[in-house]
């Protein structure tokens, strides 16, 4: 799958979360921009590790701050 | 040069906390009672306290079984203060084992019938230290997203790859099971009781799922021991899986009555954790006091049937009163010792508290980010030394304050 599709996906997912409707690019933050508090980020976590049956660890959620990383770490884990 | 330095901005590190200063200074200048700068003045009983001058009931301590002013376990620290002095001042591993901390961990192989016990200074480090140690680069944590401060500290301490799961969950977590990489190490960690809401843990369902893919397990029962299961070993003894348990983390703190934590297991190699886990080596052992009055009240909680039924009894009664007032309580049955009261917010919450101070009744205020999602909590731990009589003057002070303080119609 490429990053397109896989980007395309993503954007599906984080509708529901996005409460404010803002508008999603790669250099979307998450907490800054888009104000997710830790109980939604555990929420949207597990939809997209639903999604793609993929495991995003505390580890790596701590490397990620934007949409752009977040497409490519799925990408990376998706394999 | 030094002077140099002198002309580069300074940023305090203290400037993070800004939000909670402002958060606790709106709380304040609202004349509310300060509640986390209590000072109990004297303690008269394992349930009731001077604070403010003001004779109080304690229905906030996990103080479960009343063992703080049981005279066999205060005879036994006084002697033993005689016999080897007020501290060890060393390591458990170099000066710091005397013959009571022995004895204790016997004590601890013998209420649980485990094979070994290791006694930690703290129930906190007793988390910190054996999930950072047992779970290591390439392994797996899976927990649960409400698991205590010590269990995500310890994860944080440590070298593994750390997978929450909503609470509970036992589909959510088996979903993360599954999709570790195979061959990695994978420890599950799970509570007896969870100290917020006073919920416990469908451990048989969970533990069976862990087990199927592989998983160690790590229970916490700080929050059940002496009071949980037939033998008051905790939820896992109760929903009969306490043998697929690889490890049980306790607490002296609560039940038993004074401080220190501990981990007993069954596991061949488990004695070589006294050599690598840094925060049982780098630390000073607990003084032969704590441990021997941890041991005598360990000893007599193993008999201690009639008092928890009574302490049963006390959680039955208060869940059922506060519930029929109209109070909104964590949990639709009683399911621990603690009941949680939940507030609508964090004002009501603390003028709530204060209104039950006044009233003479000391409970827990837990407030976010301790808290599951963001609620404000009223937390009462019920004692087996609490009277009947007690229970029923505690329902009539929450109905006063809920009133004063319009949280009640």
């Amino acid at each position: 799958m490429d990053r397109e599709e896989t980007s395309a996906r993503i954007a599906a997912l984080i509708a529901p979360f996005n409460k404010k409707e803002v508008a999603i690019t790669d250099r979307t933050r998450f907490t800054d921009d888009l104000e997710f508090d830790s109980l939604t980020v555990m929420d949207f976590v597990a939809a997209i590790e639903d999604e793609f049956d993929i495991i995003i660890s505390m580890n790596q959620q701590a490397e990620i701050e934007n949409y752009g990383q977040l497409v490519d770490a799925v990408v990376k884990l998706r394999g | 040069m030094l002077s140099d330095n002198m002309t580069v901005s300074h940023t305090d590190l203290f400037s993070k906390f800004d939000p909670l200063i402002e958060m606790r200074r709106n709380l304040l200048d609202s004349g509310v009672e300060d509640p986390f700068g209590l000072v109990m003045e004297r303690v008269l009983s394992p349930t009731v306290a001077m604070c403010n001058g003001r004779e109080t009931i304690l229905l906030g301590t996990y103080n479960y079984m009343g063992m703080t002013f049981d005279p066999d376990v205060i005879a036994a620290g006084k002697q033993a203060l005689d016999d080897f002095g007020s501290g060890t001042t060393g390591s458990r591993v170099l000066n710091g084992t005397y013959a009571g901390h022995r004895a204790v961990e016997q004590a601890l192989c013998e209420f649980y019938a485990m094979d070994h016990a290791m006694v930690f200074s703290t129930g906190y480090q007793a988390n910190l230290g054996i999930i950072s140690t047992i779970a290591g680069k390439g392994d797996y944590i899976v927990l649960d997203i409400d698991s205590h401060a010590s269990i995500w500290d310890g994860c944080k301490m440590g070298d593994a790859e750390v997978v929450p799961f909503k609470h509970n969950d036992i589909e959510a977590m088996e979903k993360r099971l599954r999709r570790i990489p195979d061959g990695a190490g994978k420890l599950v960690v799970l509570e007896g009781v969870y100290s917020m809401l006073g919920d416990i843990a469908p451990l048989k369902d969970m533990i069976a799922v862990a087990r199927k893919y592989g998983a160690m397990v790590l229970v916490d029962e700080a929050h059940s021991m002496g009071f949980i299961g037939p033998n008051g070993r905790g939820v896992a003894e109760d929903q009969g899986c306490l043998d697929q348990v690889d490890f049980v983390i306790g607490t002296f703190s609560k039940s038993v009555g004074t401080v220190g934590g501990f981990c007993v297991s069954n596991h061949p190699k488990f004695e070589i954790m006294r050599l690598v886990c840094r925060p049982y080596v780098f630390t000073a052992s607990l003084p032969p006091s704590v441990v021997a009055t941890a041991r005598t009240s360990i000893r007599k909680l193993m008999h201690a049937g009639a008092k928890r039924a009574h302490l049963w009894e006390n959680s039955k009664t208060l869940h059922k009163g506060l519930k029929d007032a109209g109070f909104q309580l964590g949990t639709d049955s009683p399911q621990s010792a603690i009941i949680a009261v939940i507030m609508p917010d964090l004002e009501r919450g603390a003028a709530m508290w204060e209104a039950l101070l006044h009233e003479g009744l000391y409970v827990n205020l837990a407030r976010p980010p301790a808290t599951p999602a963001n609620m404000t909590l009223l937390r009462c731990s019920l004692c087996a030394e609490h009277s009947a009589a007690q229970v029923q003057q505690i329902i009539g002070m929450f109905t006063r304050a809920g009133k004063a303080v319009g949280i009640l119609g």
